[in-house]
This record gives structure tokens, sequence and C-alpha cells, in this order.
């Protein structure tokens, strides 16, 4: 089973740890660039993508605005359809849910298709304990589960790999459970590849049970949908007898004509393709044709109290693209394991502190985990104004230590210290953001980077500080960071 | 309380006193003028290193046939014209088994190939989306066996993806999935480097139907 993030380090600890490690520094930094460069190209053929991007940020808005309303309207469609649907207040709920409709079943193993929501909540571990298999089909989730390991990457999970790792995991871990890899496996991604599909095809064929989560959920018509590469999730949506979808209340959409929008905005943000190849649509109980008992279990976790936030709230609107962790200086520089969490880069700088509350070291340090450069605001597909959001965080946890020294401050010295003591680093990185098509010469860029204490004290109105080159401010400062 | 009225009631609160925001003014279902329709999903098909081929309508039988000169077990949906693999169930050797709805997946595994139709083809991103009508079948015929050729007209082209939706609605309306494909399954999880074939059909061939295109010479 792969590891929890609970008790992960606060995310500067964790960073220069990973910082440590090149070997995943130059695999993360060959796939990001690789991704960007892609996503730009087909961003590119559209002339209409800020129209696009505002449409997928309007939709989006209007759901979060009236989501009582919207989910009512999608569960009743849900039901008409034939499925069965379920409210989970929080990750403990959720997995309950499931594991007692799978034990309803007898079978003692799930196949899973990748699902950000079921890894939020963990459930392949409450599985686990209930004495069920979770096998996850996604090349990169297979990975990451054989290899005992974190994901790392939303899109690609299995982004700090390389393949010689990989061979080895196959090797040392396929057998175990399942189809062994044939010998004389070689570090051949084709190869790879065909003993992954060999290793699966025996779960698919014989599962009787299957877990996804959802992109997007149509109140209209209770239809569900799944966006996808490889066919693992084709295969979980269709063999199997019973399928059970963990959708976060905010995946919601009013009409399928609103597919047109998020359709041309997800493939091309995600994995910079004109379109992904399989994209899967079901709709309750179809007779004759795949799972005829079918599940929906509508996941709040943190996500009410999120939109409790006028500012925070926008996050919500977020697919799950990945678009922004691909341009993060700091996400490139230190990978997805600092974050703690499923969801990694700025995207999950600002969902975990608000899905999760600031009282953990590593949410605290989150809002922290920023140059405040504004590349992912700029790729963002559903405009979401991430550095914003994180200095808007950034005053949330301040305001709530206040009374002792304020420690938000202390984290933003410590934050500062991995990533700008060394100015070569700084500037490697800010070269980095400066790639992904961020002209630095933009007027504001740098005004804005003069450190997270100039963030913090912008939030909370305090006269701007000097205009003042970060090198100057931090010399100025390093002497006496408190 | 119940989960679901607490949950309804959490939302409601946090959402006292926020702008309510309408559905955006936006025009669904725009079209995409392209100078050639055909041509452009061609080449974006073909970008996916997919197979495609242009076929007159009574090319199609041999078409079919030339695709599948490897194989020997095809399935097809009840509904596919049966003409359509007749070239095909005259080779030697070459079984040809209409669904019936009642192959396990197991007895789907053992089918090399299947022929299925389609509902709709998008130009711009090369995507063929089947609606599971009798012609197309249910979805694990067109996801378990190896290789998928697939019967697209040129009548069914769309521009871009906004023009897709409208012939799809009667499906969803009627409780059918769909299915969009866009080349071979494919991954890039092994650092970055594109494998096609993973789970689905590791070869997709598609048959562009039109009356200009006479099928070329073999
Ligand atoms: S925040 Fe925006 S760019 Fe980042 S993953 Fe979400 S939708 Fe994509």
């Amino acid at each position: 089973m792969s590891g929890t993030f609970i008790g992960m380090p606060k995310f500067q600890t964790a960073a220069k740890e990973a910082l440590g490690n090149s070997q995943q520094r130059r695999n993360l930094q060959h796939a990001t660039g690789t991704i960007r460069r892609k996503r730009a190209g087909v961003v590119d053929e559209l002339d209409n993508w800020d129209e696009l991007r505002q449409a997928g940020a309007a939709i989006k808005d209007n759901v979060l605005s009236h989501l009582d309303t919207y989910l009512v309207q999608l569960e009743e469609s849900l039901t008409q359809a034939g499925a069965t649907v379920h409210w989970a207040a929080d990750a403990e709920e959720a997995n309950r849910i499931v594991t007692s409709l799978v034990r309803a079943t007898g079978a003692e193993e799930v196949v899973k298709v990748k699902s950000m929501a079921t890894q939020e909540i963990g459930l392949n571990e409450a599985l686990e304990v209930a004495g069920i298999n979770a096998w996850e089909t996604d090349l990169a989730e297979l990975i990451v589960q054989l290899g005992h390991d974190k994901p790392s990457h939303i899109l690609v999970p299995a982004i700090h790999r390389n393949r010689a790792e990989i061979r080895e995991i196959f090797l040392r871990e396929m057998g175990q459970v399942g189809t062994p890899p044939p010998t004389g496996l070689t570090s051949n991604p084709r190869e790879l590849a065909e003993a992954a599909r060999v290793h699966l095809r025996e779960k698919f064929l014989r599962a009787k049970v299957a877990i996804s989560g959802a992109n997007f959920a149509i109140a209209e018509t209770g239809t569900l949908v799944v966006v996808e590469s490889e066919g693992n999730g084709r295969m979980c949506l269709t063999l199997p007898e019973t399928l059970i979808s963990v959708v976060g209340i905010e995946k919601v959409l009013p009409t399928l004509e609103d597919l047109e929008v998020f359709m041309q905005l997800l493939p091309r943000s995600s994995t910079g393709e004109r379109m992904n190849p399989y994209t899967s649509t079901w709709t309750g109980i179809t007779p004759g044709d795949g799972p005829q008992d079918v599940h929906v279990v509508l996941l709040d976790n943190g996500r009410t109290d999120a939109l409790a936030d006028q500012v925070g709230r926008q996050a919500l609107r977020c697919i799950r693209c990945s678009a922004c962790l691909n341009v993060c200086p700091v996400y490139q520089r230190v990978g997805g394991h600092a974050y703690g969490s499923v969801y990694p880069g700025p995207i999950g700088a600002i969902l975990n502190p608000q899905l999760r509350g600031t009282t953990s070291d590593v949410d605290q340090s989150l809002p922290y985990a920023s140059s405040l450069c504004g590349a992912c605001g700029d790729v963002c597909p559903v405009n979401i104004e991430i550095p914003e959001l994180l200095v808007h965080l950034r005053t949330r946890v301040v305001d709530e230590h206040r009374g002792g020294i304020p420690s938000g401050e202390q984290i933003a010295m410590k934050g500062a210290a991995w990533m700008f003591s060394d100015h070569r680093r700084w500037e490697k990185a800010q070269k980095g953001a400066e790639l992904s098509g961020r002209a630095l010469g933009k007027k504001d860029t740098i005004g804005r980077l003069p450190g997270p204490l100039s963030a913090w004290s912008d939030a909370r109105d305090a006269p701007t500080p000097p205009a003042e080159s970060f090198r100057s401010w931090w010399k100025r400062e390093k002497g006496d960071p408190r | 309380m119940s989960t679901r009225d607490d949950m309804l009631t959490r939302i409601a609160a946090a959402l006292e006193g926020a702008d309510r925001i309408p559905p955006p003014q936006r025009e669904y279902g725009a079209t995409t003028p392209l100078p050639d329709i055909a041509a452009t999903f061609v080449e974006r098909v073909e970008d996916y290193r997919a197979v495609v081929e242009r076929v007159a309508p009574d090319g199609i039988p041999a078409a079919v046939a030339a695709a599948l000169s490897l194989a020997t077990r095809v399935v097809i949906p009840p509904g596919l014209p049966r003409e359509w693999v007749a070239t095909l169930e005259s080779v030697d050797g070459v079984e040809v088994v209409a669904d019936q709805g009642d192959l396990s997946s197991d007895e789907l595994d053992r089918f090399d190939s299947v022929v299925t139709a389609a509902a709709v083809g998008i130009a711009v991103t090369g995507t063929i989306v089947l609606d599971h009508g009798p012609d197309q079948g249910r979805r694990a015929l067109s996801l378990v066996p190896d290789v998928h050729v697939c019967v697209v007209h040129e009548s069914q082209l769309v521009g871009d993806v906004p023009e897709s939706i409208a012939p799809l609605r009667d499906a969803v309306d009627a409780g059918r999935p769909l299915t969009w494909i866009s080349g071979p399954s494919a991954t890039s999880d092994i650092e970055l480097e594109r494998v096609e074939g993973v789970h689905g059909p590791r070869t997709l061939h598609v048959l562009l139907v039109g009356t200009d295109h006479p099928l070329p010479p073999a």
C-alpha cells in the first residue's frame, strides 16, 4: 500500500531534504519542462483560450454559489438513473460507506481508477484495515503502490522515479501480488508498460468491484465523467458488477453542454494534448452495459469550510489539471512530497490549509511555499488567483497565532531560508518561471518578490515596502531573521 | 440530523450573504468553421499515431478485411451492418461473432479484434465519440479486444468540441454511456516517454467514409 502523509514535517523541513536529492530534481525538471512546452503549444492553437478560461471560472462560480441546489438536483438525477447516492461529511465517513458497500458484495479486492478524492481520504489504507485489497490500475499509481511510496504529482504521480527504478520495483514486487513481470524485463518504457498490462489484465477480468472518482458530475442528467489515458479507467468503469465513485461536492457541472468548456480546458492544460485518449461518461445504470450496481459518494471533507471563505472559495474551482505545478519554480525544485499532501504545488498550498485547517505545522507553512511569482495563476484554466489566495491564507495563519510570537513570520523567515539563501538557486528558479512563458519584465513581478514578509505586510494594509531588490532585502535581513 | 441534511445546511450557511452568481452568458454549441473538415480530422487522428484511411461507401468491406488481415477472431456489435464484415468473413480461418450481450469478460478477451461504427467525429481534436448505439455495442466490446476498427462517416464529423454535444444529447438522455476516443490507449508515466497501447486497444484503425474518396488502389 502506498504511504500516507500523516505526521508530515513542515514544508520547509521536507523541502530541505528534497533539495538534497538530485536524482529526483533532474527527473522533475525534465518532466515538468516537457509538459510545460506541450501545454503551451496546444493552448496557443486556440485563439479563444482566455474566453474559455473565463467561461470555466464563471460556470464553476455559478455552481459554487448555488451548490446546495445543484447537489440536490444531482442526487435526484442520479437516483432516477438507478444509482444510489451517499453523503459523507469527512474522510472517515466516506471510508466507512465505501468499506461497507464493498463488504456487502462479498468481494475481497477492488480495482481502482486513479482518483484524487480517494487518495485524499486514505481509502486504500481503510480498505486494507478491513482486509480488502485495493489495486491501483493507473500505471503511475501502480508504480507508487508497488514501491510503497507516495505520489508526487497530480497527473504523473511517479514523476520522481526513473525507468531503472521502476524496473527494479516491478521485478521485486509484482510477483508478490499477481502476475509477475517476464524474466529479462529491461527498463525500456514499452516493456515496462507491457508488464503492467499483463499484470493488471488478470485483475480487471476477475474484479467484481471498482472504485473511481469523477472529473465532473452533471447535475441535470446525473452523468459522471472520467478523463484518462491508459484505458484502465474504461476497464474499471465497464467490466465489474459494482461501481463506487467518490466525488467531491465541488465537481458538479450544471448541464451536459458545460462539458464543451471543460473538455477543451482540461486536456490541453493537463497533459498538453488536444484531447486525452479516453473519456468515459455514465449515467447511473445502463441495462446490459457495465456495472448494474452503481453508487456515488458525495464528499465534503473540508470543502464546505473552504466554501465559507469568501476569498478562499475560488480554490474549489480547481479541475486538478496540474498546470500550476509544472510552472512553479518552488515545486520544480522540491518536488511533491514536501507538501505533505496528495495535492502538491501551488494548488496544494492553497487547498490543503483550507480543507484541513491550519493547525498542523505543514498546513501552517504551506501558504509560504511560494515565491508569489504569479506563473501558477497565469496558467490556471479556471482563473484561480493563486498568489492572491496564498497571501490571504498567510494572513489567516498569522491571525490565528496572534498573541504569542507571530509564528507566521517565523515560518516565513525559515521558508525564505532554504529557497533564497543561495542567490543562484533563486535565480535559477526564476529562470524556470520565465521559461514557462511568464515575462519577467512585467513590472509587478519583481515588485511582488521581496520575500514573504512584504506579502504579509501588503495583505495587512501596511505601507508598501520601499522598492528594493530581493537580494538586498535579504542581505539586510539575513543577519537578524527575528 | 442526517449527514445529507447536515452538509446541505453547512453549504447554505457558508453561502449566507454570498453573491449568487448566475450562469455565464455563453453561446453554447458554436460552430468552428474549417476549410476542409475531413482533412483536419484525418491529420489530427494521425497525430495520435492511429491509422486513418479514407474510403468510399462501397469500399468498407474491403477496407475492413485489409485492416484485419492478421485477425482470427473478430467480435461485432449486434447492429453493425453485416456487409461491412462480409469480405472479412469469407477469409479462411476468420471467425466473426455478433455480440448478443452474453459474452463474459474472459470470453471477450479471446477475441483479437472488434469492428464498430461511431456516433460523432471531432475534427479539431481528432476524437471519435461512441454513444454505444446498436452499431457500436456495449462498452466492453470496443475495450477488451486489442485491435479496434472504427468506421466513421464524413456526415458525422463536427468542427470542434462545442458542436459535438448536441448530437450526443439523445443518447445521454436515454441513459447510455459515452466513450470519447482520441487515438490508441497511451501512457506517459515513465519519464514522460509516450508509449501507445496500455489497457485499451493498442491499435486504433479508423475508416473515414465519404463519397468523394474512393479506396486508394491496394
Ligand atoms: S489550481 Fe488551476 S492550474 Fe492548478 S491544478 Fe487546479 S485548475 Fe489546474
